[in-house]
């Protein structure tokens, strides 16, 4: 595998084709936060956090380390201006969901982030996938989906699936990082499983 | 139908077709685009065939239903060749008078044929009414003289010549070349060149590559790409082969909409005739060529037509974007090169084959050549499709082919490109219909959907109403778009509802420059582009509403 010498913050990483921009300045040590993120899955590209300056051939671009192939004489930046405004606006989005996040919280203290500059809407959920991905990528059993689209997308348990596999796995519940999961889950299980009327 | 095996075959089969034709037989072609058939037209047409059975006219007089005419605004409307008569606001109480009186008497009827609002001067023939007459109708001018369920009809129109042409006479590097000389730019919304993305595709390494055809058409207000594709659906094939020959692919897919039946049957025929015919499928027309074409429809959602979106759904998964940092046409549907084109830009290309490169450049501006498909609506007198030159002004598509604004009122503003586009005020129309200047105006070209607005139109409200079709039609996927349409659209429902307070322009517009930035697609990074130019060129209508809680459009009653 041919190796690719880029520079992140300044600094030379040598980097293996392939690789992302937040591998390779994983490697290295250079964090870019992420919410989205997780080494077992697939790059999904939804938080948006990992948003850093790339520039190629004197031409800057904002895009998701993530995702972005490293490439021949690219140049990062993981922090700027803009690139922090970002991080900050998407926080304070999300902080509107799920004020209570000690992650989410952890991050806007590091970004400035307000959580009452939008109103409140908590809905717990962030979006985040990594319940849904986990479900579909490593355990793959699919028990649990996005419903709908746009505004109004929503994790949703398949309770048929649910009843017989997530008793005895929940691997996804120490990956939400809001309590969003647990609740859905609840909401399933009362859902399929009915208490028994008197 | 014979299999043809070779150009001279083509053309002696286009001889035969013609040779059947008399050009005296009287024809009724009936439009049967979307906006008649809503209008009733189906009916007119099962009138004129019940009527021509009733006299026994039926071997004397041919019935056509075509695709759509343009002039929506007037339907339903038919034409009577071979004079050429247009009638329009047709109803079945019509048709015996029709029958008698032109098609056999010849003769015109006065009260059908259009009368200009201004003189009163009447016009009988189709191509001398003001709204027809100064258009260029290079793509949609045979549309009324085509039966699009049937192949001959677009043979006689010298059909497949294009594609003759390139497999026997050019090779795919020389159709590149013609392409790239002639600057053809995408329809479909980015006017990025078509043939700098052919090339793109024809170079990827890979045997495998995929030719697609977006005729998803999302956009509220555009109209032009299935009146285009219903009427004249071998043109656009006949493109779609000529760019599956250049690129080196073998397999086509037509995305068309759900909920388009008259659209997806026109197209299945036209598949199913040119592959009887040799024109597509296995060794096209002997030239050792194979391509073959599947129609995939869309599961209902507006994001569906951004090109990574689709080639997902093609695949069949749910259409949700994938960043584009390696190119769809390097890597696109099952991560195979992938060239997709809008339905208007590839029915340009067999014209292009047909009377070269320099011809085609020779019309337009100097970077936006050719000619653009207008879907005109709103508050404009004549709505309906309009194909004009690039580099037309803004203001003879209002006034000279849209004819004005109705009910004596004010222009305020054109809208292009729909919750993707921006709005440019009345003050700006004199610029030209040109991809770069749209642009620079803050109002991208989109896929040629003109909304106009008159007076009375809120942009607060329109701007409302842009990121309330937005919140359904997202993916929902990337927070950006999901949350940032969220909440502009909170904000903008405030101040349109009197409850704006000081600071939410200021928030807005650092939402919409965070949207524009981090989302994952274009669609999202497009959400808030027509905010921003409402912002640009109707900020004091903002202010209005949130400082005097006065909607100066009086439309927003209850601020």
């Amino acid at each position: 595998m041919s190796k690719i010498i880029l520079i992140i913050d300044g600094k030379e990483v040598e980097a293996n084709e392939g690789m992302t921009i937040l591998q390779a300045a994983q490697s290295v040590g250079i964090v870019i936060p992420t919410l989205c993120h997780h080494e077992l899955l697939e790059p999904y590209g939804g938080c948006r956090l990992c948003t850093v300056e790339a520039e190629v051939r004197g031409r800057t671009k904002l895009v998701a380390a993530c995702l972005y192939p490293v490439e021949k004489d690219l140049i990062v930046r993981t922090k700027s201006q803009q690139v922090d405004k970002i991080r900050k606006m998407i926080l304070e989005l999300l902080l509107a969901h799920a004020p209570d996040s000690r992650e989410l919280q952890d991050l806007a203290k590091e970004y400035g982030a307000d959580k009452n500059r939008f109103g409140k809407e908590p809905s717990f959920c962030i979006h985040c996938g990594l319940c849904v991905r986990y479900c579909a990528e490593v355990t793959k059993k699919n028990a649990i989906c996005f419903i709908d689209k746009g505004t109004t997308r929503e994790i949703s348990f398949i309770p048929e699936i649910a009843a017989k596999e997530c008793w005895n796995c929940k691997e996804c519940f120490s990956l939400c990082p809001t309590e969003a999961l647990q609740a859905a889950f609840v909401l399933a299980q009362a859902l399929a499983f009915p208490a028994p009327t008197e | 139908m014979p299999r043809i095996n070779s150009a001279a075959e083509l053309e002696e089969l286009r001889k035969s077709i013609l040779a059947q034709k008399d050009p005296d037989k009287p024809c009724i072609a009936i439009c049967a685009g979307a906006s008649c058939l809503g209008l009733g037209n189906d009916k007119v047409i099962s009138a004129f065939e019940e009527e021509l059975r009733k006299q026994s006219l039926e071997a004397k007089v041919d019935i056509r239903a075509t695709g759509c005419h343009g002039f929506c605004e007037k339907g339903p409307s038919v034409v009577i060749y071979p004079e050429e008569i247009c009638y329009l606001q047709v109803t079945p109480a019509d048709v015996p008078e029709i029958i008698a009186q032109t098609v056999i008497g010849k003769k015109v009827i006065d009260r059908l044929i259009y009368t200009d609002p201004n003189t009163g001067a009447k016009v009988a023939q189709q191509s001398e009414i003001p709204f027809y007459k100064n258009q260029t109708r290079l793509l949609i001018g045979n549309s009324p003289k085509i039966n699009p369920k049937n192949i001959d009809d677009y043979l006689a129109m010298g059909g497949y010549a294009a594609l003759a042409k390139a497999l026997f006479e050019m090779s795919p590097q020389e159709v590149l070349g013609e392409i790239k000389l002639a600057n053809l730019r995408g329809r479909g919304g980015g006017g990025f060149p078509a043939g700098s993305k052919w090339e793109t595709a024809r170079n990827a390494p890979g045997e495998e590559k995929y030719v697609i055809v977006n005729a998803h058409e999302g956009e509220p207000g555009a109209f032009m790409d299935r009146a285009l594709f219903t009427g004249n659906p071998h043109l656009v094939l006949e493109g779609l082969i000529i760019g599956a020959y250049t690129i080196g692919s073998g397999q086509g897919f037509i995305y068309t909409r759900h909920d388009t039946p008259v659209l997806r049957e026109n197209i299945d025929l036209a598949l199913a005739q040119a592959k009887e015919y040799g024109l597509l499928g296995d060794n096209i027309l002997g030239s050792g060529f194979d391509f073959n074409v599947e129609v995939h429809l869309d599961v209902g959602i507006f994001v569906s037509g951004e090109s990574s979106a689709l080639m997902r759904s093609i695949e069949g998964k749910a259409p949700e974007p994938r960043p584009k940092y390696i190119r769809t046409s390097v890597s696109g549907v099952w991560d195979r090169p992938t060239n997709l084109n809008n339905v208007e830009t590839w029915a340009n290309v067999p014209q292009i084959i047909n009377q070269g490169s320099q011809w085609y450049s020779s019309i337009g501006t100097e970077r936006s050549k050719g000619t653009k498909l207008i879907s005109l609506s709103g508050n404009i007198c004549n709505s309906g499709v309009v194909e004009v030159p690039m580099g037309t002004s803004l203001k003879d598509i209002v006034y000279d082919f849209g004819g004005g604004i109705p009910n004596g009122k004010q222009l305020k503003a054109v809208h292009f490109g729909g919750p993707m586009g921006g709005s440019i005020p009345a003050s700006l129309i004199d610029n030209p219909l040109d991809f770069d200047v749209l642009t620079k105006l803050g109002a991208s070209l989109g896929a040629g959907d003109m909304l106009v607005l008159d007076e009375d139109i809120c942009m607060v409200d329109l701007a409302r109403f842009f990121l309330e079709f937005l919140s359904g039609e997202s993916c929902g996927k990337c927070v950006p778009c999901r949350e940032g349409i969220r909440q502009m659209l909170k904000i903008l429902t405030n101040i349109s509802t009197g409850k704006g307070k000081e600071g939410d322009i200021e928030l807005l517009e650092d939402l919409a420059e965070v949207v524009s930035e981090a989302a994952l697609c274009s669609l999202g990074r497009s959400v808030a582009k027509p905010l921003l130019s409402m912002l640009k060129y109707f900020r004091d209508e903002f202010e209005a509403h949130i400082k005097e809680k006065r909607c100066p459009a009086l439309y927003c009653t209850r601020s």
